[in-house]
């Protein structure tokens, strides 16, 4: 069984080629082999494998990846839309959209 | 230290530092058990702070936990033969990879913890092992920066952590990929499903009520025949959209899980239909439940297969959000009018 790929084109993940020093934390932290190094440079390799989940932008000293990291939980989005602040794993996509300060964070949920 | 998995303690210069073991006894494991079937799961969580693990001195490795039991307990489990130092969180009773991306597991709350527990006392080296899986709430350089303690990202899988130790802290092939095995989706069939359970219960008594006006007997009598149909119907739907979409996952068509939810739905629509003509007991079914039931057990399907997002491990938020804006009002639309055909279907 490949590797499972879910709706494509829609990810917000972005690299600024010329800000990465190849490092390679990106690579390290992302659970889905998004990134690859090649010549001491970051790459996004395989970007429809996103996830969203912020690991590689909150880890980045360089400060070289952006996304509007979240959690694909269609069960978070309703409890956020209908109000709902203690459900099953407590997850609410609002914690991510109104502070868009916080630089990263998201990840899968329960 | 006045937990049931706690055995003796450990004198450091910070003070007893309760033990523990790797293996796990019968209550353990009848509490993960029970955790899978969404009994006392949010409550399943331990006392955050410093842990030693066998027998660990002062260079010993520190590995980096949440204090859901359910990871703990996987954690000690891998490191059977092992000494070392495990570091609990405070991420309220939530696993690893969801607190991080609460921001429970995270820099802040590392940076307190590896503070709180004096773990610059307790060891010589200037290193954790935290999962990979909590890097989207921890930024390693910072923790770095605040706390003095390297941050090195273990593997994803708690179970490769000897191997990945063993080999100088290098992630081997596979080590750092999320993986979605037909196991691990399976693990997370009956949480959801004991969730579908409670709505389907809330919903019953007004299927067997309504039952009860449907063919020429007694009320009681159809509404036990007629309704006990019903909600054979709606288990069905359950099973398509939380047992049999999840198992089939990689190989539904589609690539929105609504959409992957539809096809196990149709299908039980029809070996639901058959079931219910081949009764004896009961009038064939007419047009309008007969059209009924494909638009509520699919719908209802589809919308079961929706919240599987959360469980996976392959869906994005912007995917999520774009799935929705179509699969949320085409549900709502084929279970109201499944619904008006089926009591129109009494009525007339």
């Amino acid at each position: 069984m490949g590797k499972l790929v879910y709706i494509k084109d829609v990810v917000t993940l972005q690299l600024d080629g010329e800000g990465c020093t190849g490092c390679a934390m990106c690579a390290t932290v992302c659970p889905r082999a998004v990134f690859e190094i090649s010549h001491s440079k970051a790459r996004v390799a395989d970007r429809d494998s996103c996830i969203e989940c912020g690991a590689c932008a909150l880890n980045c000293p360089a400060g070289a990846v952006s996304v509007r990291a979240g959690v694909g939980c269609a069960t978070a989005v309703i409890n956020s839309m209908l109000g709902i602040k203690t459900s099953g794993c407590d997850c609410s996509i609002d914690q991510y959209e109104l502070n868009e300060k916080i630089p990263a964070k998201g990840g899968g949920c329960c | 230290m006045n937990q049931p998995f706690v055995c003796g303690s450990i004198e450091t210069p910070a003070g007893k530092v309760p033990g523990v073991e790797s293996k796990l006894n019968f209550r353990d494991r009848l509490g993960t058990y029970k955790v899978r079937w969404a009994i006392g799961r949010m409550r399943y969580r331990i006392d955050p702070g410093l842990y030693a693990l066998g027998a660990p001195d002062a260079d010993s490795p520190v590995l980096i936990s949440a204090n859901f039991k359910m990871s703990f307990d996987l954690l000690r489990e891998a490191l059977a033969g092992r000494n070392a130092w495990i570091l609990v969180l405070d991420t309220d009773g939530i696993n690893v990879w969801c607190a991080a991306g609460k921001g429970t597991f995270g820099t802040d709350e590392l940076t307190r913890m590896v503070e709180s527990s004096g773990l610059a006392l307790v060891v010589r080296h200037r290193r954790v092992i935290v999962p990979q899986l909590g890097a989207p709430g921890i930024s390693a350089h910072e923790v770095q920066k605040l706390s003095g303690f390297k941050v090195v990202y273990g593997p994803v899988r708690a179970a490769d952590l000897p191997e990945f130790m063993d080999s100088g802290m290098k992630a081997g092939p596979g080590m750092r990929m999320k993986t979605f095995t037909t196991g691990e989706r399976l693990s997370l069939v009956p949480v959801e499903m004991v969730h579908a359970f409670k709505t389907l219960l809330m919903v019953l008594p007004l299927v067997f009520l309504l039952s009860g006006f449907s063919g020429h007997g007694g009320f009681v009598s159809n509404a036990l025949r007629f309704g006990g149909f019903a909600a054979l119907g709606l288990i069905m739907a359950i099973a398509a959209g939380c047992l049999v979409t999840p198992v089939l996952l990689p190989w539904l068509p589609g690539k929105a899980f609504s959409l992957k939810g539809i096809w196990p739905g149709i299908t039980c629509a029809l070996l639901f239909l058959s079931m219910r003509n081949a009764t004896r007991s009961l009038p064939a079914a007419g047009w309008l439940e007969t059209a009924a039931w494909p638009l509520i057990i699919a719908g209802v399907s589809a919308y079961l297969a929706m919240n599987f997002t959360g469980c996976s491990t392959f869906t994005s938020l912007s995917g999520v959000k774009k799935e929705m804006r179509w699969a949320v009002p085409a549900q709502i639309t084929a279970v109201a009018l499944g619904a008006i055909f089926w009591i129109t279907s009494i009525f007339v």
